[in-house]
Order: C-alpha cells, then sequence, then structure tokens
C-alpha cells in the first residue's frame, strides 16, 4: 500500500497538482500571491479547509445521492468554510487577523469541488484525507513559488512581513534580496501574475520534457514520472467517468 | 429493500439534499451562537486597540468606548461615530473614521484629534491596495503614515495638503501614488469636519448616546 500513497502524494505535489496539472484555482492564485507571505497564508488555509471537506465527502460518500451531489458537495464546503471562519475569529484571533482576509475566498476555490468530485467521492476516508493535504501542500507551494517570484522582482524582498502572518518565530525568513531596488510595477500587479504563471507552467513542462528524453535513453522505470499530467477540468472528466459507470 | 434501490428514488435524493441542508444550517446556527460574544468582544478589543494607537495615553483615564456621539453626515450618507477621549471629565481628544478612495477600493483609516485640532494619529484600518506598493500606508510596513502627527488644517496650508507631485507636502510611495493621494485628501477631509463641528463635539454633553452593540455595528 505504501506505494499507492506515493501515488497520491506525487500526484498532490507534482503530476495533478492543483494549479500546474489541473490548472484549477487560478482567482485565488492570482489575487494573493503579490507576495510570498500571502501566498503561504492562503495555501496553509487552502490545505486545511480541504482536509477537512474531502474527509466529510468521503465519509458521506455512500449516503450521497450521486444526482445531487453538487449541490451537497457545495453546502458542506460554504458550511465548513463559515465553521472554520466563525471559530477562527472567536478563538484563534490573531491568526484570524492574519488570514481571515483569505477564508472566504476560499469558498470560491474550484479545486475544492474538483476534489470532492474526483477523488474524496470515490475513496477511504484516510486516503481522501491524505489527498486534501497533498493538494494542499502543492497548491501551497505554487502560491509561495508565485509569490516569491513576483515579490523578488517586483519589490526586491522576499517573505515581507512574514512575521505579521505566524508570529516573530518567522521573522528570519524576511529577506532583502536585491538592496536599494526601484521596484518592477508590472509583476506586482495582476497582469505580472498571469505572465510569471505562465513561465511556471513552460517551466514544469521543460522539466518534464527533459527527464522523458533522459528516461528513455536510460530505460530506466522513472519514465513512468513522466507520464504528461492531467489536463483539462477534472470535474468534467470525472463526471463523464460517472455517466459511463 | 435494499440500500442501492432506495438510494435511486427522488424521494430519497430530495431528502438527503434536505437533510444536509438542515444539518449545515443546525452547525452554522450553533457555531454563532457560541461564538457571537466571544467575536463581539473581539472586535472591541480591536476597536479599543485602534483608538489606543491614535490617541495617545496621557490625553485619557476613562474607557475609550464609553463616550461616543454619533455625526450626522447628509442626507444618505450613514452617521459618523466621534469617539471622545476624557481625562478628568474634560474631553481632551476625538478619534473618527475617515474614508479616501483608493487605487483598489475605499481606504479606511482612524484618526486623532486633539481639542486645538492637530492631528494625534493616523492608523490605516482597511484598504485593497496592491500587496509590495500601495499597503505602504499600513504603519507595520513603514513609516509613511506618521507624518500626519502634530499636523492641522494650516500646517501645511490648505493647498499644500497633497503629496509632492502634485506641489504638497507629503511623499508619495515609490510605484504608487494614488494610494498616499487618497490617504491625504481623506485626513484632509477629516481635519474640515473637526473645523466645521468643533464646538459641538467639545461640548460637554451627556456621555454614551451610542449604545456599544451599535458602537462595534457602525464600525
Amino acid at each position: 500500500m505504501a506505494t499507492d500513497y506515493r501515488h497520491i502524494v506525487r500526484q498532490g505535489l507534482w503530476e495533478n497538482n492543483v494549479v500546474l496539472g489541473q490548472m484549477l484555482a487560478l482567482c485565488p492564485l492570482l489575487a494573493v500571491t503579490g507576495t510570498a507571505t500571502n501566498g503561504l497564508g492562503m495555501g496553509l488555509a487552502t490545505t486545511a479547509v480541504l482536509i477537512i471537506t474531502g474527509s466529510l465527502v468521503s465519509s458521506l460518500r455512500r449516503f450521497i445521492p450521486v444526482e445531487v451531489r453538487i449541490p451537497i458537495y457545495i453546502l458542506l464546503i460554504a458550511g465548513v468554510v463559515t465553521l472554520v471562519d466563525m471559530v477562527m475569529n472567536a478563538t484563534l484571533h490573531a491568526l484570524y487577523q492574519a488570514l481571515g482576509l483569505f477564508i472566504p475566498l476560499i469558498v470560491t476555490n474550484c479545486a475544492i469541488l474538483g476534489r470532492a468530485e474526483a477523488f474524496a467521492a470515490r475513496e477511504p476516508v484516510h486516503r481522501a484525507a491524505l489527498d486534501g493535504l497533498m493538494m494542499g501542500l502543492g497548491f501551497t507551494l505554487v502560491l509561495v513559488t508565485l509569490g516569491a517570484v513576483r515579490e523578488i522582482l517586483g519589490t526586491g524582498a522576499l517573505f515581507a512581513d512574514a512575521s505579521l502572518l505566524l508570529g516573530e518565530g518567522l521573522s528570519f525568513l524576511e529577506l532583502t534580496v536585491i538592496p536599494d531596488y526601484r521596484g518592477f510595477l508590472l509583476l506586482m500587479l495582476p497582469a505580472g501574475g498571469f505572465l510569471t504563471l505562465g513561465f511556471l507552467l513552460a517551466a514544469k513542462r521543460l522539466l518534464e520534457h527533459h527527464w522523458q528524453r533522459r528516461g528513455t535513453a536510460v530505460g530506466s522505470s522513472s519514465s513512468q514520472l513522466v507520464l504528461p499530467a492531467q489536463k483539462g477540468c477534472t470535474l468534467c472528466s470525472s463526471s463523464c467517468n460517472g455517466a459511463m459507470t | 429493500m435494499n440500500f442501492e434501490e432506495l438510494r435511486s428514488r427522488v424521494s430519497y435524493q430530495t431528502g438527503a439534499l434536505a437533510l444536509m441542508a438542515l444539518v449545515v444550517s443546525a452547525a452554522l446556527t450553533l457555531a454563532d451562537r457560541g461564538t457571537r460574544d466571544a467575536i463581539a468582544s473581539r472586535k472591541v478589543a480591536d476597536l479599543k486597540a485602534s483608538l489606543t494607537q491614535v490617541i495617545p495615553a496621557r490625553l485619557y483615564d476613562a474607557d475609550l468606548l464609553d463616550d461616543v456621539v454619533r455625526l450626522p453626515m447628509g442626507p444618505g450618507a450613514a452617521p459618523l461615530n466621534i469617539y471622545r477621549a476624557r481625562r478628568h471629565g474634560e474631553i481632551s481628544a476625538v478619534a473618527f473614521t475617515v474614508v479616501g478612495q483608493g487605487y483598489a477600493g475605499p481606504i479606511e483609516a482612524l484618526m486623532g484629534i486633539d481639542r486645538q485640532g492637530r492631528i494625534l494619529g493616523v492608523r490605516v484600518t482597511s484598504h485593497q491596495e496592491t500587496p509590495g506598493l500601495g499597503d505602504k500606508i499600513e504603519h507595520r510596513k513603514s513609516h509613511w503614515i506618521f507624518a500626519f502627527e502634530g499636523r492641522s488644517l494650516n500646517d501645511p496650508a490648505p493647498p499644500a495638503w497633497r503629496v509632492k507631485k502634485d506641489g504638497g507636502a507629503f511623499d508619495q510611495l515609490t510605484g504608487a501614488t494614488i494610494t498616499p493621494r487618497a490617504v491625504v485628501q481623506g485626513v484632509k477631509q477629516g481635519l474640515e469636519v473637526f473645523a466645521a463641528h468643533q464646538r459641538q463635539l467639545l461640548e460637554h454633553g451627556p456621555r454614551r448616546e451610542v449604545p456599544r452593540e451599535e458602537v462595534i455595528d457602525g464600525d
């Protein structure tokens, strides 16, 4: 079963990555990745919600009728996000002040509905939770990378104000990468987000291409690493599968 | 009848959806009841924390939320909550929210003004400006906002209440001009509101004209 878990991990972090593989969640992605710190905050909040909704949908999967599954998933996701929002506001207020901005945005994240539909609805709870964790971490990874690139090129700093997000303990992350930098406005604006995302996607393709060529040359089993990521909307492809069964 | 057969019935599907809606609504209602008081007290604490940043401690010895008056802002506009600081029973300073139109939406700031009309402090409380550029109006991210302290409507003279790019006295931010322009405008308007209602705001009316729930909601 260990290889099975490894498959989920690899799917979430790389091959079927929410952004790089499935091209989902672009709206919150572009909205918050002006800085790496914001990316980290959004990523962590989304990961928590992905794990909770994945486990919930998975544990209820036998009782949810196929015909009305989408409204039920939306109900569950919106309910969970609102609950998290209220409970965090009441009990973890300092963290809420830092992440509170991102929580309502999570409801609009189609990746969460996508994972409920494509994975959690047909897998046992522990695998659905692991998938939520890995998809969330993969999303966080892209958010932080995108935020870091835009922040360094846009302002010359990295992880600015990280200590405001999760306490003074993170202040070691705050770096000035390029001193006396004049700033590059384009990258801080939404257009810069699209441009950077484009370069990131191209980089992923190049890497996979490179590995594939090396894999076929050596003829090793690593070629299975480079199966092209599943493209297009998971929601559609899985509902097609659903129609066939 | 087995479960598979039941699950394909329309009545089961309708019932499942209705039950789920009921469960989620019940959970949200319970959570709301459980967290409402805690959230309200957090809001009071937040408001107090912001107020103590724009009114120095030497100017008050009473609860800053104990004396609030509402200033009507004309037809169609919400009245403005004015928080009055008292020391030995005398009104020593007032604080209220001002709004400027920023690059990406309204910028709200809390400003404190002493009896003579000098600015004690300004703090931006909410905005949607570009991270890394416009957000330098936040006091935690740069010192820009402190430039208002000690200023008044005639210092600098009214025409100089602009950013330097527009011929005024205040610095703009690198890569962002609209944002500081909006804040300068908002602060100037705040001073004008104070000047227009100075007598009314500083006179010793009855304390606590506004119930605390409305103080928080109006924020």
